[in-house]
């Protein structure tokens, strides 16, 4: 396997395992807001393992799926934050 | 040789800024701090990873596609963590009690 293989795997495994650890602020957060900034953090992170795991198995396509995961974790900060601001969406 | 090299020193520096961006989100008192150290190590971190795995495809369309996420996070991720402690400061969240400095409530804005 050559090295960069390698070390995007590694990264990979290093992202999957800080998810998971950004999941106990999701869950036990104090406040919503809290848990609305584990959602982000985890949908950001998110888009960065798709790119790997598009590069990792030569499937250069999933880079469309980050990008359109990209857009879509974006609107759903902004429209809870609204949500969160406002207490309706309207 | 020298690429590989950089590739890989990319990939390892942006996967270290995410785990320091989760020592943030897990360790800091506050949602407004935690905010603070997520969002610039997350953005960071992804313009980084990104920009080895380009450098790493060299120049097709999948790199620029690469390209594309990488500006429109550097974009949105800002404006999405703005418009996220501006709602937190609205909906009443206190701040953490040593917090010395509060710009935005000393303007009229505040609700304490």
């Amino acid at each position: 396997m050559p090295l960069v293989e390698r070390v995007l795997v590694l990264a990979s495994v290093v992202l999957v395992g800080v998810v998971f650890v950004s999941f106990y602020r999701a869950v036990l957060g104090p406040t919503p807001a809290d848990r609305i900034v584990a959602i982000n953090v985890i949908g950001t992170k998110a888009v960065v393992i798709i790119t790997m795991i598009s590069f990792a198995y030569e499937q250069k396509f999933f880079i469309d799926v980050s990008l359109v995961y990209a857009l879509i974790a974006f609107v759903t900060t902004v429209g809870l934050a609204k949500y969160l601001e406002q207490g309706t969406l309207g | 040789m020298i690429v590989e090299l950089l590739v890989v020193v990319l990939l390892s520096l942006g996967a270290l800024f995410f785990l320091l961006g989760t020592v943030a989100l897990l360790r800091f008192p506050d949602v407004y701090t935690r905010l603070h150290g997520v969002t610039k190590c997350d953005t960071l971190g992804l313009g980084l990873i990104l920009l080895g795995l380009m450098l790493h495809e060299g120049a097709t369309v999948a790199s620029a596609k690469l390209l594309f996420i990488i500006i429109f996070v550097f974009i949105t991720s800002p404006t999405a963590a703005h418009a996220l402690v501006r709602a937190t400061y609205k909906h009443g969240v206190k701040m953490w009690d040593k917090t010395v400095l509060d710009r935005y409530g000393e303007l009229g804005h505040g609700n304490s």
